[in-house]
C-alpha cells in the first residue's frame, strides 16, 4: 500500500496532466447530473472514480470522448480541448483513448477478427493502410489471452471472455489512454478478479494512463494509484484508497461499508 | 385565448419534425465522402437478396389470386379477353408496387429498427462513434441507400412474378397462351403505367429505410425500446408508404392523364 502511495505522489509530482476537467455541468431536464466536477488524470497514473448508480460517472466518461455534449465546463484531453475539436480532429484523437464499455459492446454481426480488425481500418492517419491485419490482431488476443477465439461470433463467447475481447479490441489502437467504464459489472468474483489482473498487467505492458469508473470497491482497492467518490454531482472526496477507508465521514463510511 | 395543443398531436408532431432532420441529415452524410462501400454492397445482399424469396412468393401469389378473383367477374360482363389487360395494368400500375413494399417494410424496415435499436442500447453505436467511425454514415446511410436501389428492383421482379401468376391461371382455365398473354399485357401498357410506378418504388425505399433507421438508431429505454422501434418503424413506414402512393397518384394523373 505504502509503494501505491509513493507511486501515487511520483506520478502527481512530474504533473505531466493527461485529462483535464473543469467546472463540468450537465443536466437532463430538471435532474443534476454534473454539477461542477473537475479532475486531472497524470500520466502512467490509474484514477479511480466511484460513485453510486445514477451519480453521474458514465456521463462524465461520455463528455470526456465527446459521445455526451457537456452544458458548460473545460474538459481537455492530452492538451486538446474536446468543445473546439472538429470531427476529423476529434476521431484523430480518439485513437490515441480506449474505452472499455460496460457491456463490452462488441458488433455482434462481425467475429471476433473482424471486429478489432474494425477501429484499425478506421485510423488510417495511424496505422496507414494494412493489408494482413492478422499478426496485429493475434497479438492483441494473445495479450488478453483468448486467441483461439479469433473466428468466433461474439454470441459464442461468455461475458467475460467478451470483456476481454472488448479490452483487446481497445489495445489494438496502442491507446495512451484507457476508460473503464463499470469494468467488472455483471461478472462473477473470480471473472472479475481475472480482469483487474488483466488490467493490471495491460498498465504494466503499455504503460498506459487508466481512468476506471466504478462502484466495485475490490477493483478499486487493487488498481486505484488515487481515487475520487463522486456524490451529487462533485467531487466529495478525493486521495489514495487507504486515505477513503480511513475516513470518518458518514457518506465515504457507507460507501465502503461492507 | 391560449390554444392547447393535444399531447399526443404534439408528440406526433414532434416525431415528424425529427424524422425531417434525419432524413435531412441522411442527404447531408449521403453525399459527402467518405463513402462506405463495402457495408453498401453488405446491405444490398441484406435488404435485396435476402428478401428475393419473400416477395417472389407474395407476388406469385397476387397474380394467381386477382386473377381467379376477377375471372367470373369479367365472364359476367362478357370481357374475359380483357383479362391480361386488366390484371397487367393493376398489377404493374399499384399492386405489384404497393404490395410489394408493404411486404418490404414489415421485413425490412422492423429489421432495420431491430437491428438498430439494439446496437444503440448494447453501446455498439457509442463503441463505433469512439472508434473514429461516423456512425449515421455506416449505419443508416448504407441502408437507406440500398433500400433504394433494392425495393424498385424488387418491384420489378415481383410484378414479373405476378403476371406469370396471372398468365398461369389464364392458360390453364382459359385456354390462352403464354405468348398471347404477354403480347398482349404489354400492348397495353405504355411508358404512363410503368414510368410513375417505377419512380414511386424509389421513395417507397427511401421511406422504408428512413423510418427503419429513425427508429432503431434513437430507441430508447433498453430492451424494450428495441421491440417498440420494430413496431412503430412498421407501422409508420406504412402509413408512410400509403401517403406516397396517394401523392404520387395524384401528380401522375396531373401529369399523365392531361
Amino acid at each position: 500500500m505504502e509503494d501505491k502511495k509513493n507511486i501515487s505522489k511520483q506520478v502527481k509530482d512530474k504533473k505531466e496532466v493527461i485529462i483535464e476537467i473543469k467546472d463540468l455541468y450537465k443536466s437532463f431536464g430538471d435532474n443534476k447530473v454534473l454539477d461542477g466536477f473537475h479532475m486531472e488524470l497524470y500520466k502512467g497514473e490509474n484514477l479511480v472514480v466511484m460513485g453510486k448508480s445514477g451519480s453521474g460517472k458514465s456521463v462524465m466518461i461520455k463528455c470526456l470522448v465527446g459521445l455526451m455534449q457537456p452544458d458548460s465546463g473545460y474538459i481537455s484531453v492530452l492538451g486538446k480541448e474536446i468543445k473546439k475539436l472538429d470531427r476529423e480532429t476529434l476521431d484523430i484523437l480518439r485513437s490515441d483513448i480506449g474505452f472499455l464499455f460496460q457491456g463490452s459492446a462488441l458488433y455482434d454481426s462481425m467475429t471476433v477478427r473482424e471486429n478489432l480488425e474494425f477501429p484499425m481500418r478506421r485510423h488510417k492517419e495511424k496505422f496507414g493502410v494494412i493489408k494482413d491485419t492478422t499478426s496485429l490482431v493475434t497479438d492483441a488476443l494473445e495479450s488478453v489471452g483468448l486467441a483461439h477465439t479469433i473466428n468466433l461470433m461474439p454470441q459464442e463467447l461468455s461475458g467475460g471472455m467478451q470483456r476481454r475481447i472488448a479490452l483487446a479490441r481497445t489495445l489494438i489502437l496502442k491507446p495512451k489512454i484507457i476508460l473503464y467504464d463499470e469494468p467488472t459489472t455483471g461478472l462473477d468474483p473470480i471473472t472479475s478478479k481475472e480482469i483487474i489482473e488483466l488490467m493490471r498487467n495491460i498498465q504494466i505492458k503499455y504503460g498506459t494512463s487508466s481512468l476506471i469508473i466504478t462502484h466495485d470497491v475490490d477493483c478499486a482497492r487493487v488498481i486505484s494509484d488515487r481515487m475520487i467518490l463522486l456524490v451529487e454531482g462533485i467531487n466529495y472526496i478525493e486521495g489514495t484508497y487507504t486515505d477513503l477507508i480511513q475516513s470518518t465521514d458518514p457518506k465515504v463510511e457507507a460507501f465502503f461499508k461492507k | 385565448m391560449k390554444l392547447k395543443i393535444p399531447k399526443k398531436i404534439k408528440q406526433s408532431l414532434t416525431e415528424l419534425g425529427d424524422l425531417s432532420y434525419f432524413s435531412a441529415r441522411f442527404f447531408k452524410e449521403a453525399f459527402r465522402p467518405p463513402f462506405e462501400f463495402n457495408e453498401f454492397v453488405r446491405q444490398c445482399y441484406q435488404i435485396g437478396y435476402r428478401s428475393l424469396t419473400l416477395v417472389l412468393v407474395t407476388g406469385f401469389i397476387i397474380g394467381l389470386v386477382l386473377d381467379l378473383q376477377s375471372r367470373p367477374t369479367m365472364i359476367q360482363f362478357g370481357a374475359v379477353s380483357w383479362m391480361p389487360n386488366m390484371v397487367g395494368i393493376s398489377i404493374v400500375r399499384e399492386l405489384g408496387p404497393v404490395i410489394t413494399a408493404l411486404v418490404c417494410a414489415g421485413r425490412i424496415s422492423s429489421g432495420i429498427g431491430a437491428e438498430l435499436g439494439s446496437m444503440r442500447v448494447t453501446e455498439q453505436i457509442d463503441a463505433m462513434e469512439v472508434s473514429g467511425t461516423n456512425p449515421f454514415k455506416y449505419l443508416v446511410v448504407t441502408r437507406v441507400m440500398a433500400s433504394i436501389l433494392m425495393i424498385p428492383l424488387l418491384v420489378i421482379l415481383s410484378d414479373a412474378v405476378a403476371l406469370f401468376g396471372s398468365a398461369l391461371i389464364e392458360n390453364m382455365k382459359g385456354n390462352v397462351s403464354f405468348q398471347l398473354y404477354f403480347n398482349t399485357v404489354f400492348d397495353v401498357l405504355s411508358y404512363s403505367d410503368i414510368i410513375p410506378a417505377l419512380i414511386k418504388t424509389f421513395f417507397f425505399g427511401f421511406a422504408i429505410g428512413i423510418v427503419g433507421c429513425f427508429k432503431g438508431y434513437y430507441s430508447k429505454k433498453g430492451t424494450a425500446g428495441v421491440g417498440v422501434a420494430a413496431n412503430t418503424a412498421v407501422v409508420m413506414t406504412s402509413l408512410l408508404l400509403f401517403l406516397i402512393d396517394f401523392v404520387a397518384v395524384f401528380i401522375s394523373n396531373i401529369f399523365f392523364d392531361s
